[in-house]
């Protein structure tokens, strides 16, 4: 077979196509200008991160759209007086493709990684770096131990915390609680009164929903941490996130049970949605909204839920919708709090990216990232002046607070088998009718 | 969002590096093609030259041959060994192993995989859907193709059919999820089949919650995309049929139930087994439809969709394998009566 007709003809053409080759490889030179104003007075502030112009950083995260265009912006004046190059990518598969980057040695620099449990596997396998002096110091003058914990695997701090959310609030509208006459409840009791009350007026008292697509389940298992935290303690709840308990104890099962007389009694869901069993097939995005149309008066739900509302529904004490915090059971055991948050990681100890990850757990960073907007951190150093949402706002409030007990979200803490698999899952079977027995039964024998 | 070129830059410029590493490696290789079978060719004619000009006994080439052959095939090899022969082994070795891939644990993931009462189901659920889809698919697009066979409309008719197999199975699945959704009685409808039932006096119901049923309604939708398939294959099989046949059956008076049963089926049966083997394949590895609709939820889940959670979301590598290889043995027989018949029929 005679591709060319001669040789000399297929010689030319594999020598155009070397040179086209080389020219390309000649046009890629657009390395950004180095700093312009790197002595300028507003880069003062960075100048303990200086040193590594021109040097590029990856981050990895699962933030993406709007909210990665604010973290670029937040960062936008640490890249121009440092010349450090941060180069963020997010992904809707993070938590998938992080290992396959990882194990196929392609790590990025540095990673958000909302889940302990994940960092930690991470961990264990030796592939972090923990963090440097710097990094260390301004993690701790910035975050509580109960915050940095997380992060700790073996005794070694691997990350600072970034974000953060709270998960025990209870959405509402203080319009319609006028219109009514009712009252925000500050315990249990009275929110239970309050649910009766709503329900004796014609209307199902909550609304909820749990499907959110390949992690349907979640917000159900939120309910059950936020209530096993306040019929238990915090300290059967460490007990409970880390095995040391089984996973089917029956102070588990009587949590369950607690936020069961809420979520699966006929009387009081599914506000605008049906019956009970129209918790799993709700998303959560749209779980809250019947309370803008009155169809339902409660939707316990993060902070976070305040981007789901619809357009031109406003958020704040005085408006539309806001929340309330979801009240103990027993006052005397201090404030708790459910959340979570992202924390830091290095996968590379190069010192521009110990650089950034210093900077990222720095009050500067913080405070630049909030005047953007919707952001909440448990940064001690964030001032509140800067928190412009009033949900945000609370949210700071109740991280800040001294009686807070801050608790991290105990699905993220498992193992990925069961934090993002069996629990999700058995969440979904307990909401469509399967007793609380065998499905802890279930989630107990598939933690090894 | 604004498309900004200078911005997209990088983008472009991988583009074209993909684009020039392709056209440089294949041509290349058609470079090489030309030039090593010429420098042989040339070679050998100088040694005839030569052995005819001395009058010795022409030189031997089968090694020559050989060496050649198996040149142009070290590609082929090579990318079948590292793209198919090697991660096929490991996925094999990394089903002893545990979760972490560092301890042999003999046949503990395939122990887990027949005793834990979710993946019994699994391994059940794929066995309805490789029972139903190929036998639903491939009777519905050989009916399909024989009644519009030299119809008025044919054109537009297997078009209409056609068309599902454009769509993905992710686009697919969001567009039946539609189809199922669920609303409370006291609100409007937005799925059609609720909205039909409520409008028969009916309540709404959870489609996608009961099993069985939502199992079924999944297999719906697979086979919406392949009967249009099979009624393609099926559909130019018929046109081939040699028209003598089907003319000589005329003359002697068959009946339709006759002409098919006796001259359509058996003209097309090659077709046939490639329809129901193909489908029969894509259906083993069906994944984008249950992640998409129940995400293997409420007791629908497969193997390859469990296979992904279990090896990528729960980082359990050795129940990951352990499913994978479970799922390529299925395939194998389906593959080896697949090759046997091409055998047949070329023989035959």
């Amino acid at each position: 077979m005679a591709v060319f007709a001669r040789p000399r003809q297929a010689f030319v053409i594999a020598g155009v196509l070397g040179l086209a080759l080389s020219a390309a490889a000649c046009g890629t030179g657009n390395d950004k200008g180095s700093s312009s104003n790197a002595d300028s007075a507003e880069c003062a502030a960075y100048d303990k991160y200086k040193g590594h112009d021109g040097k590029k950083v990856s981050i990895y995260s699962s933030i993406r759209d709007i909210e990665a265009d604010r973290l670029d912006q937040s960062w936008e004046q640490f890249e121009e007086c440092t010349g450090i190059d941060i180069d963020h990518e997010g992904s809707g598969e993070f938590e998938a493709q992080l290992p396959v980057r990882v194990d196929g040695g392609n790590a990025p620099d540095l990673a958000f990684i909302p889940q302990p449990g994940l960092l930690k596997r991470f961990a264990d396998a030796g592939k972090l770096k923990p963090v440097g002096a710097d990094t260390k110091a301004m993690a701790e003058q910035n975050y509580s131990p109960d915050w940095l914990k997380y992060s700790t695997v073996n005794g070694t701090l691997y990350g600072a915390p970034l974000g953060s959310n709270v998960k025990s609030f209870v959405w509402y509208s203080p319009k319609m609680f006028k219109e009514k006459g009712w009252t925000v409840p500050t315990t249990w009791d009275d929110l239970i009164k309050l649910s009766d009350t709503i329900a004796a007026s014609g209307i199902k008292p909550w609304c909820a929903g749990i499907e959110s697509g390949d992690a349907t389940g979640w917000p159900a298992t939120d309910w059950i941490e936020d209530v096993l935290l306040r019929t238990a303690g915090p300290e059967v709840y460490d007990q409970w996130t880390t095995h040391g308990i089984p996973f089917n104890d029956p102070k588990v099962a009587e949590a369950l049970d607690r936020a069961g007389s809420i979520l699966k009694n006929e009387k009081y869901v599914n506000g605008g949605f049906g019956g009970v069993k129209s918790l799993a097939t709700t998303s959560f995005q749209e779980a809250g909204v019947p309370i803008t149309t009155g169809k339902c008066a409660l939707h316990r739900q993060a902070s976070f839920y305040a981007n789901q509302w619809p357009e031109g529904t406003k958020v704040g004490e005085d408006g539309d919708v806001f929340a309330f915090y979801f009240p103990a059971i027993d006052p005397a055991k201090g404030k708790p709090v459910l959340g979570g948050g992202e924390f830091v990681a290095a996968f590379n100890d190069r010192p521009e990216v110990q650089a950034v990850q210093t900077y990222l757990a720095s009050g500067e960073y913080a405070n630049s990232r909030a005047k953007i907007g919707d952001w909440v951190s448990a940064n001690k150093q964030l001032d509140l002046a800067n928190v412009a949402n009033p949900i945000d706002k609370l949210s700071v409030q109740i991280l800040q607070d001294q009686s807070t007990v801050f608790r991290f979200d105990g699905s993220d803490l498992m193992p990925a088998a069961v934090g993002a698999g069996t629990f999700w899952k058995g969440m979904v079977d307990w909401v469509n009718g399967k007793d609380t027995a065998s499905v802890l039964q279930g989630i107990e024998s598939s933690w090894k | 969002m604004e498309f900004d070129f200078a911005e997209e830059q990088p983008k472009f410029l991988m583009l074209m590096y993909g684009l020039i590493a392709f056209v440089a490696v294949v041509g290349g290789l058609l470079l090489l093609l030309d030039v090593v079978p010429a420098w042989f060719a040339r070679r050998r004619e100088a040694q005839l030259v030569a052995a005819s000009a001395s009058g010795a006994p022409l030189p031997r080439r089968r090694q020559r041959e050989g060496f050649l052959a198996l040149f142009f095939l070290l590609p082929t090899l090579l990318l079948l060994v590292v793209g198919l022969v090697v991660p096929a082994i490991r996925t094999t070795l990394l089903s002893f192993m545990d979760k972490d891939s560092d301890q042999w644990v003999g046949l503990q993931n395939y122990g887990w995989m027949f005793s834990d009462g979710s993946i019994v189901r699994v391994l059940v659920n794929t066995l309805v859907w490789v029972l139903l889809v190929p036998l639903v698919a491939t009777t519905i697009g050989l009916l399909y193709a024989v009644m519009v066979d030299r119809a008025r409309f044919e054109a537009v008719a297997k078009s209409l059919i056609f068309m599902p197999m454009a769509i993905s199975f992710v686009g697919a699945s969001i567009i039946w999820k539609f189809v199922y959704a669920y609303r409370g009685d006291e609100q409007e409808q937005i799925g059609l089949l609720n909205q039909i039932v409520v409008s028969l006096g009916g309540e709404p119901k959870q489609w996608l919650l009961e099993s069985p049923l939502n199992t079924l309604l999944l297999i719906v939708i697979m086979v919406w995309i392949q009967a249009g398939f099979a009624m393609v294959v099926l559909s130019a099989a018929i046109k081939a049929i040699p028209a003598d046949i089907v003319e000589a059956a005329r003359l002697d008076g068959v009946t339709s139930w006759q002409m098919f049963w006796r001259i359509t089926l058996p003209s097309i049966r090659p077709a046939l087994i490639v329809v129901v083997v193909t489908i029969t394949i894509a259906t083993l590895k069906v994944f984008d439809i249950v992640r998409t609709s129940t995400n293997g939820n409420y007791d629908t889940s497969v193997i390859a969709n469990e296979m992904y959670n279990q090896a990528f979301r729960y980082g359990e590598n050795g129940q990951g394998s352990a499913l994978a290889v479970v799922l390529f043995i299925l395939v194998i027989p389906i593959v080896i009566y697949q090759i046997r018949n091409l055998r047949q029929q070329r023989e035959g």
